[in-house]
């Protein structure tokens, strides 16, 4: 029998170090799993892990890539901090593209400066717009949450396919289901540094994930929204007790999560994509709810959990190139970081005592 | 209309199984999401039985007792370990949607095998009456008859009365004396040889081959599933059969070319999941009846 025992304080060092245990238990079961399926363990790591991050431009893909991932993590940690489980992110991000494509395919002609900032703002609403559907229902109706934003993730999706092949494609695009190509000032541009010159792909949409991860971390641990957050996840009860309003705060972090979302689908369309298509992330949402979970629900440490899940992504695609292994192998590798990290949050709160005497309940 | 009728049934029985394999882990008082993940372990392992033996038999086997392997899994974590039941779930399903798609590569699109159906004796002659009813193979015979099962262990029996009082107060039953994790690990296991025979019968019979992330949300309908029964066992084959005839009609509609876009179709069973999930639950002494009070709670013993 194993027996749980919470500790009576939990000490900051072991806060910090069980992440990294838990990325160390990963890579050791990743190696298990790769020799038992008659893959080179070591190879696959160097492709993994290694090769994807040997140049200055990689690092800047791995900047690119993470850019949604801490954006979309640092919202969901105000859901998943007052036990809102929203796990539509993904549908909420598409929406956020949806939106300020409409504004994008309005403005076709435009190169305003205010462009830009105005597909931002209805980028955000766009994302709470779709998360308020849960969250209404929720309040309103009890629903579960779950089971609805991950619904409306099908139903996004399918809603984005059916404009870039019906009413909003390019007449002049061949007849595949994309729609024009946005205006420039409708794209986010990259980075240029005077003498240097552009660092690969990296693009100003990683400062907005950089600077929004700052702010809602001040939000969440400085300011009273945030401290209502916290305490309803803590102790529903003493939340009531305080006079907080439950449902005030679902509608809150279903804002904020869904507000990150769908500027991240904004940007990942402005700065990578130029124009919309039928898949405009690759599971970036779903992906983001382990960010959030490396991060220990602290949205400023989503930004390194958000660069280390995107080195697996990254990783994915070298191994699928290098070695022929599928991509979906980073599910894998996904999976087992998300258990891992929640085994470790078990061993940061208990003492854990092994007793296999006979006998013992 | 025959054809379409069989057909409904049909694709009734993937979410009927692992429904009902969830409604005993939800009553034991566990909420597992990792459906989705351990239907497609059962599905890929089954595929890839089906091609390297040529026997449906263990293909059945093997794939029911892949979903088992996954639950066990969940058992450890969100039992044992105590981690919180909704993230451990995620992760089950994010590894498992990975892992069957890494062992499964090298046999996308190959033609399985398809179980035969068994035709009862002289029933299945019945005009009618004997293909819709008496005419499928062992597995639709069997998912109907387990729902029974489960409905008569759950309500009739002792273990069946443990079990729920489990999932209602756990500490309670913990001071009784039940062994509160043991019971849930046996519902997990329980949850996950229907989820994983759900997955298999997708390759054996629906759609004869195996192809990446082939569930396509069944298992996350097949949670709504349980929501839909409240609880109770019978309901599941009529929500079941609902499911799949709103699914099975938007099939009908693309082919006829009805004059909607095909994609608004396709949102059809997604839609029709929240409409249910709204009236199922905004009914709060229907909903909230059975539902098992420590569902998705942490139980730590003696804390």
């Amino acid at each position: 029998m194993i027996t749980l025992s919470p500790r009576s304080n939990i000490s900051f060092s072991l806060t910090l170090l069980t992440p990294i245990i838990a990325i160390f238990f990963t890579l050791v079961m990743g190696l298990i799993i790769f020799s038992f399926l008659g893959y080179d363990p070591l190879k696959s790591l160097y492709y993994f892990f290694i090769a994807p991050v040997s140049r200055p431009d990689q690092v800047a893909a791995l900047a690119v890539k993470a850019c949604p991932l801490i954006l979309i993590a640092s919202g969901l940690v105000f859901c998943y901090r007052s036990n809102i489980w929203n796990i539509g992110a993904e549908g909420q991000l598409v929406f956020g593209a949806i939106f300020s494509g409409w504004l994008a395919l309005n403005f076709l002609e435009s190169n305003s400066f205010l462009l830009l900032p105005c597909m931002m703002l209805v980028a955000i609403l766009g994302g709470m717009f779709w998360a308020l559907i849960p969250a209404i229902l929720k309040i309103r109706f009890n629903t579960n949450e779950i089971l609805v934003s991950l619904m409306l993730t099908y139903v996004a999706s399918l809603f984005i396919d059916f404009l870039v092949r019906g009413p909003w494609r390019d007449p002049m695009s061949f007849g595949f289901p994309l729609t024009p190509t946005y205006s420039d000032a409708a794209l986010i541009d990259r980075v240029y540094i005077p003498f240097v010159g552009y660092i690969g792909q990296l693009h100003y949409g990683v400062f907005v994930a950089l600077f929004v991860s700052v702010i809602l971390w001040f939000v969440l641990m400085k300011m009273l929204p945030g401290f209502k957050i916290r305490v309803t996840g803590e102790s529903s009860s003493a939340a009531i007790f305080a006079g907080f309003n439950p449902s005030h705060v679902t509608i809150m972090v279903m804002c904020i999560s869904g507000g990150t979302a769908g500027l991240a689908g904004m940007i990942e369309v402005s700065a990578n994509i130029g124009q919309l298509q039928p898949n405009i992330s690759f599971g970036y949402g779903f992906t983001a709810i382990i960010v959030a979970f490396l991060a220990r629900l602290n949205p400023l440490a989503a930004i390194p959990a958000g660069l280390i899940v995107a080195l697996a992504e990254l990783g994915g695609d070298s191994v699928q190139i290098s070695m022929g292994m599928p991509k979906v192998v980073t599910g894998v590798f996904k999976g087992l970081l998300l258990l891992s990290l929640l085994a470790g949050e078990t061993f940061n709160r208990y003492h854990i005592k092994f007793d296999f005497k006979k006998g013992n309940k | 209309m025959l054809e379409l009728i069989i057909a409904v049934i049909l694709s009734s029985i993937p979410i009927m199984l692992a429904a009902t394999g969830e409604l005993v882990v939800e009553r034991s008082g566990v909420l597992n999401l990792g459906v989705e993940g351990m239907m497609l372990m059962g599905a890929v392992i089954a595929s890839i039985t089906v091609i390297t033996t040529g026997s449906l038999f263990l293909a059945v086997i093997f794939g029911a007792l892949s979903g088992l392997l996954t639950s066990i899994v969940f058992g450890f974590f969100a039992l044992v370990l105590a981690t919180n039941q909704v993230a451990t779930g995620l992760a089950l399903t994010i590894f498992g949607t990975g892992l069957s798609g890494l062992i499964g590569a090298e046999y996308v699109g190959k033609a399985i095998q398809r179980l035969e159906a068994f035709n009862i004796p002289i029933l299945s002659n019945i005009p009618y009456l004997g293909p819709v009813l008496f005419s499928h193979n062992i597995l639709v015979y069997f998912s109907f008859i387990i729902v029974f099962i489960v409905g008569w262990f759950l309500l009739k029996t002792k273990s069946g009365l443990v079990l729920r009082a489990v999932g209602n107060n756990h500490d309670s039953a913990h001071a009784l004396g039940y062994s509160v994790v043991f019971i849930r690990f046996c519902s997990v296991m329980f949850g996950g040889l229907m989820a994983g025979l759900g997955g298999a019968f997708l390759p054996l019979v629906l759609t004869p081959h195996w192809a990446e992330g082939m569930t396509a949300g069944k298992g996350w309908i097949a949670l709504a599933l349980v929501v839909f029964a409240s609880w109770r066992p019978l309901r599941i084959p009529i929500g079941a059969l609902l499911f799949s005839g709103i699914t099975v009609m938007q099939l009908v509609g693309q082919a006829r070319g009805w004059a909607m876009p095909s994609q608004f179709l396709s949102m059809l069973p997604y839609l029709a999941t929240i409409a249910v999930l709204v009236i199922i639950s905004r009914n709060k002494e229907f909903s909230i009846i059975n539902a098992p009070a420590s569902l998705g709670k942490l139980f730590i013993a003696g804390k």
